[in-house]
C-alpha cells in the first residue's frame, strides 16, 4: 500500500494546488514534493528492510475481462528511477524561485501532476497501466511548454506532441500484440508484466522483430536516438526551464528504463539480431550530437545536444545486454539526471543575471561570482565524468559494456568522453573565464534559492562520486534480475 | 422496446402542441419523456423475455438494448444542446421531426427483418433531410438538405435493390432466415446474392459516411444547423453502426470473404482521405465532419475483425459511446463560441482559454477523446478496436490507422493551440448560458469516467 501513496500524493498535491492563488503555490507545491521525496525515502528503508514486503506491491483488477490491473511495484531498477523522480522534482520547483510565471497554480499543479505519471511508468507492473501512465506524462509536459515556453511554442511543441504520440501509438500495437499472444496454455490473457514476457519468448524472430521495433521507435524518440533526435533541441531550448528540467532529467530516463524493463527481455531473439543496428545508431548518435555541440553558439542548445550524446551512450549500454552495460546505464541514468538539471540551472541563471545565452557576448564571470565559479565547475566535471564525481561510475561501467560487444564499437562509444570534454570545458571557459565582458557586469551574487538548488546537486554529484556503493548495489541487484529474463 | 413507444408516442405529442397551445410545456415533456424511454429501456435489461415482436420484426435483445441506450442519453444531451433551436419558428415542427428521426435510430438497433431495417432507415432519414434544410433562409442550409436528400434517395436505391436480390437468392426477409440459408447454402449461393450483399454493403458504408461515399457529409455537416449537424455525427451514426453491425456480422457473417476485403480498403481509404483534408481545414465544424468519417473508419475496423463472441460488439458500442459523447462537448462548445464571434473558423478559438477557462478546458478533454489520449473515453475507444484486430489478416490497417491519428492530432490540437496559445483580436465576450455549462462539465465527467472506469460497458454482455 505505501507504494499506492507515491502515486496519490503527488495527485492529490497537484488537485491541491490548483486552488491556491500566487505565491503560495510554489511553497505549497514545494513543501508537497519535499513529502514525496520523504516518502519515498520511508519506501526506500522499506525495501531494504524487507524487499518482499507487501507493502511495496499494489494490484487491483481495473478491467477484469481484458485481464488490465492496476498493478504497481517496486524493485531494485523502479526504486532508483523513483528515487531520482522524487528527489528532482524539489530541486526543479525551487530552482523556479526567482522567475515569475502566469497562473502559477496551473504551472506547479501540472509539475506534481507530471511527478505522478513518472512515479506510475516507474513503478507500473501490468503493460497497459505503463502505456497510460506513460502517455499520461505527455500532457502536462505539452501544457507547461507550449504555456510558458518562449518564441515559436505553438509549432515546436506540437511537433514533440506529435512526434512522442506517434512512437506510442506504435508501442501500444507492439504491446497489443504481445497481450493478444499471452495465456496461451491457461487461456487467460493478461498484462502483467512476467506474463508479457512469456508471450514475448513464445514467439519466433520474425514476430519477435516487429514487437521490437515498434516498441523501440516509442521509446528511442523518447530518448531520443539518432534520426528520431530532430524535435529534442528545439523543444529543450524553447521550453521554461523548468519544463527542459524535466524533459531531461526524468522524461528521457522513461526512454531508458522502458529499454530496461520493457523491451528487452521481451524480444531476446530481435534483440540478438538486430542489437547490431540499433547500437549502431545510438553510437553514431554520440558523435553525431557531440560534433554538433561543439560548434553551438546558445549555451542551452549545446547542453541539449549534450544529453543526445549521453543517452545516445546509455542506451548502447543497455542494448550491448550484459551486467556492466546496464549496470552503467542505470548509474550514468541517475547521474546525468543531476547533473543535467544544474546544467540547465546553470544557463537559467546565466539568462537572468545577464541576459544572454550566447557563448560569445559572454564571458569573465568568475571575475564578478567566484562561487557560482566552483559550483559550475562541480557540475561540468560531473558532466564530464571525472573520476570522483557520480558520472565517473556510470561511464566506466558502460565503456566496460559496450567494450564487450564489440571493440571497435567501445573505441567509437569513446568518444564521447573525449568530445564531451572538449564541448563542456570550451563552454565553461568562454563563460566564465576570460576577460570580463560587457554582459558579465551586471552579474551579482546568486539568490537564495539557486544557491540551495547547487549546492545540492554539487553535493550529490561529489558524495555519489565518492561513494557510489549504495546506489551501485540497487543498480546490480536490478540489473542481475533482469538479465535472469534475458538470458 | 416500451421506450420505441414512448417515442413516438412524444412525436405524436409534439404535433398536437400546436393545435391545444402548450408549446411551451414541450420542451420540459420531452426530456421527461427521453428519461422515461431510457429508463424503461434499462428496466427491459436481461429481463426481455418476449423480445419477437410483431411477427418477428423486430427483436430488442441485450445488444439492441445497449446501442438504444446509447442513443437514448446522446438525444438527453442533445437536447439539452439544442435549447434555443426550439425557441424559432416551426417548433413543434421541429420537435416532431426530431422525434421521430429518434424513432428510426431505435427501430435501427432492434430490427430482424429487412423490411423494418429499411423503415428504420427511411424514418430516420427523412426528418434528417428535412432539419438538415430547416433554416430556410440560408443557402448552406438548404444546399445541405437537398444534397442529403438527393444522395440519400441514392442510397436507399441500392439497399432496396440490394434487399430484393437478397430476398430472390434466400426467399425470406427474415434475418434469421438468410442466415441460416447462407450457412446451409455452404457456398452454394447465385451469383446475384453476392451481388446483393455488396449492394447492401454500398448503402451502409453511405449511410455512416465512409469514404469513397463521404462526399455528401462534409457539405451536408457544414451547411446544416450547428445542432442539426450534432445530431448526425452522434445519434444517426450510431443508429447506422447498429443496423450495420447487425447486418454484417450477424446475417452476413457467414459470406465475410466476399466483403471484408472490399470493406478494408474503404477504411483505410476513409482514414487516409478524412485525416488529411481534415487537417487543412479552416472552419472547426468541417474539421469536425472529416473527423467524424474519420471515425467512422475506426468503428469499421471492428466490424471488420468480426470476432466472435461479443468482443466486437461491445468494441463498436464502446466506440459509439465515447464518441458521441466527446462530440456533443466539442459542438456544445463550437455552438456557443460560433453563436458569440459569428465565425465558425478556428480563429474564433483564440484566446478562449483567457476568455473562459472552464469552456476552454472542457474543449480540451473532447479533443484529446476525440484524437484518442489517454485517460479520456477516445482512448480507450481505439485500443478496444485494435485489440480485436490484432488477432486477424489485417493487421496493416492498425499501421496506417496509427499514421493517420498522428495526422489527427494535427487538427485537434490546432484548436487547444487556438485557445491556449493565440491572441485574441475581436473584444467580444463569449458567453454560455447555465444549461449549456451544466452539459458540459456532465459530458466532460462522463468522457473522463469512461476513461476511468471502462470495464463498466465494455463488459456489459458478460
Amino acid at each position: 500500500m505505501l507504494v499506492g501513496l507515491l502515486i496519490i500524493v503527488p495527485l492529490l498535491a497537484s488537485l491541491l494546488v490548483f486552488f491556491t492563488k500566487g505565491n503560495t503555490s510554489r511553497t505549497v507545491a514545494l513543501g508537497l514534493s519535499v513529502i514525496e521525496f520523504i516518502l519515498s525515502l520511508v519506501v526506500l528503508f522499506q525495501y531494504k528492510h524487507n524487499p518482499t514486503s507487501a507493502d511495496l506491491v499494489l494490484n487491483c483488477t481495473w478491467i477484469e475481462s481484458l485481464g488490465i490491473h492496476f498493478a504497481i511495484s517496486i524493485d531494485a531498477l523502479s526504486m532508483l528511477m523513483v528515487l531520482l523522480t522524487t528527489f528532482l522534482v524539489p530541486l526543479i520547483i525551487l530552482s523556479s524561485f526567482n522567475s515569475t510565471y502566469e497562473k502559477p497554480n496551473s504551472f506547479y499543479g501540472l509539475i506534481l501532476l507530471m511527478q505522478m505519471a513518472l512515479v506510475g511508468v516507474f513503478t507500473a507492473n501490468d503493460g497497459f497501466l505503463f502505456y497510460v501512465f506513460w502517455e499520461l506524462a505527455l500532457i502536462p509536459i505539452y501544457f507547461i511548454c507550449l504555456l510558458w515556453g518562449g518564441e515559436n511554442r505553438g509549432r515546436i511543441t506540437f511537433k514533440f506532441f506529435v512526434y512522442t504520440l506517434f512512437g506510442s501509438l506504435f508501442m501500444l500495437v507492439g504491446l497489443i500484440y504481445l497481450y493478444s499472444h499471452t495465456g496461451i496454455e491457461t487461456g487467460i490473457k493478461s498484462w502483467a508484466v512476467t506474463d508479457l514476457y512469456q508471450a514475448g519468448k513464445s514467439l519466433n524472430l520474425h514476430q519477435q522483430t516487429f514487437v521490437f521495433w515498434f516498441i523501440f521507435l516509442a521509446f528511442g524518440i523518447k530518448m531520443p536516438i539518432f534520426p528520431l533526435h530532430t524535435w529534442q533541441p528545439d523543444t529543450y531550448v524553447n521550453a521554461p526551464t523548468q519544463g527542459t528540467m524535466l524533459l531531461s532529467g526524468i522524461m528521457l530516463k522513461m526512454g531508458t528504463f522502458g529499454l530496461i524493463k520493457w523491451l528487452m527481455p521481451v524480444t531476446p531473439l530481435a534483440l540478438a539480431e538486430w542489437a547490431w543496428l540499433a547500437i549502431g545508431l545510438s553510437v553514431f548518435g554520440i558523435f553525431y550530437a557531440s560534433c554538433i555541440a561543439i560548434v553551438q553558439k546558445d549555451y542551452k542548445r549545446l547542453i541539449a545536444y549534450s544529453s543526445i550524446a549521453h543517452v545516445g551512450l546509455i542506451a548502447a549500454g543497455i542494448l550491448s545486454a550484459n551486467q556492466q552495460g546496464i549496470q552503467g546505464a542505470v548509474m550514468q541514468m541517475l547521474a546525468h539526471g543531476v547533473n543535467v538539471v544544474g546544467l540547465f540551472l546553470i544557463a537559467d541563471i546565466l539568462m537572468r543575471h545577464t541576459g544572454t545565452r550566447e557563448l560569445e557576448k559572454l564571458g569573465g564571470i568568475r571575475n564578478m561570482n567566484g562561487n557560482f565559479a566552483v559550483l559550475f565547475l562541480i557540475v561540468m566535471l560531473g558532466s564530464v565524468a571525472l573520476p570522483l564525481t557520480n558520472g565517473f561510475v556510470g561511464e566506466f561501467l558502460l565503456i566496460n559494456g559496450v567494450y564487450q560487444y564489440g571493440e571497435w564499437v567501445a573505441a567509437f562509444a569513446g568518444l564521447t568522453v573525449i568530445l564531451g570534454a572538449v564541448y563542456m570545458l570550451r563552454s565553461y571557459q568562454a563563460i566564465m573565464l576570460g576577460e570580463k565582458k560587457d554582459s558579465a557586469i551586471t552579474f551579482g551574487s546568486l539568490e537564495g534559492s539557486d544557491k540551495w538548488v547547487l549546492y545540492i546537486i554539487c553535493f550529490v554529484i561529489v558524495a555519489f562520486g565518492v561513494y557510489p556503493k549504495p546506489l551501485n548495489d540497487l543498480a546490480e541487484e536490478g540489473t542481475k534480475a533482469i538479465l535472469t529474463y534475458i538470458k | 422496446m416500451k421506450g420505441l413507444f414512448i417515442i413516438s408516442g412524444l412525436g405524436v405529442l409534439a404535433m398536437l402542441a400546436e393545435i391545444f397551445k402548450f408549446k411551451k410545456l414541450l420542451y420540459p415533456l420531452v426530456l421527461i419523456g427521453i428519461l422515461a424511454a431510457y429508463v424503461t429501456n434499462f428496466m427491459e435489461w436481461n429481463n426481455n423475455y418476449n423480445i419477437e415482436m410483431f411477427s418477428n420484426m423486430m427483436r430488442f435483445d441485450n445488444v439492441a438494448l445497449a446501442f438504444s441506450g446509447v442513443i437514448l442519453v446522446t438525444a438527453f444531451f442533445w437536447f439539452i444542446l439544442a435549447n434555443d433551436y426550439f425557441e424559432q419558428d416551426h417548433v413543434t415542427d421541429h420537435f416532431a421531426l426530431v422525434l421521430f428521426a429518434l424513432v428510426g435510430a431505435v427501430m435501427l438497433t432492434g430490427f430482424s427483418n429487412m423490411t423494418t431495417l429499411f423503415l428504420g432507415i427511411e424514418i430516420l432519414s427523412i426528418p434528417m433531410y428535412v432539419l438538415a434544410a430547416s433554416r430556410k433562409r440560408d443557402l448552406a442550409s438548404n444546399e445541405a438538405g437537398f444534397k442529403y436528400l438527393i444522395m440519400g434517395s441514392f442510397a436507399s436505391g441500392f439497399l432496396l435493390f440490394g434487399i430484393a436480390l437478397i430476398y430472390g437468392a434466400t426467399g425470406s426477409f427474415d434475418l434469421m432466415a438468410i442466415r441460416s440459408f447462407i450457412s446451409h447454402a455452404q457456398g452454394d449461393l447465385p451469383a446475384f446474392f453476392y451481388a446483393g450483399v455488396l449492394m447492401i454493403l454500398i448503402a451502409m458504408l453511405f449511410k455512416v459516411g465512409a469514404a469513397p461515399f463521404h462526399f455528401w457529409a462534409p457539405d451536408v455537416y457544414e451547411g446544416a444547423p450547428t445542432v442539426i449537424t450534432a445530431l448526425m455525427s452522434t445519434i444517426v451514426k450510431t443508429a447506422a453502426f447498429a443496423a450495420f453491425m447487425r447486418l454484417f456480422l450477424v446475417v452476413f457473417g457467414g459470406v465475410n470473404e466476399t466483403w471484408s476485403m472490399i470493406l478494408a480498403v474503404v477504411i483505410a481509404l476513409s482514414l487516409v482521405v478524412s485525416n488529411i483534408t481534415a487537417a487543412t481545414q479552416q472552419s472547426v465544424k468541417r474539421m469536425l465532419a472529416y473527423s467524424s468519417i474519420s471515425h467512422a473508419g475506426f468503428m469499421l475496423m471492428a466490424i471488420l475483425a468480426n470476432q466472435r463472441g461479443m468482443t466486437s460488439v461491445s468494441a463498436i458500442l464502446y466506440y459509439s459511446l465515447a464518441y458521441s459523447v466527446g462530440s456533443i462537448s466539442a459542438f456544445t462548445v463550437l455552438y456557443n463560441v460560433s453563436k458569440s464571434k459569428h465565425s465558425l473558423n478556428i480563429d474564433a478559438f483564440n484566446g478562449l482559454a483567457k476568455r473562459h477557462p472552464l469552456m476552454a478546458a472542457c474543449m480540451v478533454i473532447a479533443m484529446l477523446s476525440l484524437a484518442g489520449i489517454p485517460v479520456t473515453a477516445g482512448f480507450f475507444a481505439k485500443y478496444f478496436v485494435f485489440s480485436v484486430l490484432i488477432g486477424t489478416s489485417f493487421k496493416w490497417l492498425i499501421v496506417i490507422a496509427i499514421l493517420t491519428s498522428a495526422i489527427g492530432v494535427y487538427y485537434y490540437f490546432k484548436v487547444i493551440i487556438a485557445m491556449y496559445f493565440k491572441q485574441e483580436e475581436s473584444e467580444q465576450e463569449v458567453t454560455m448560458e447555465t444549461s449549456h455549462v451544466f452539459l458540459l462539465a456532465l459530458t466532460t465527467l462522463f468522457t473522463l469516467a469512461l476513461g476511468i472506469v471502462p470495464g463498466y460497458v465494455i463488459e456489459i454482455f458478460s
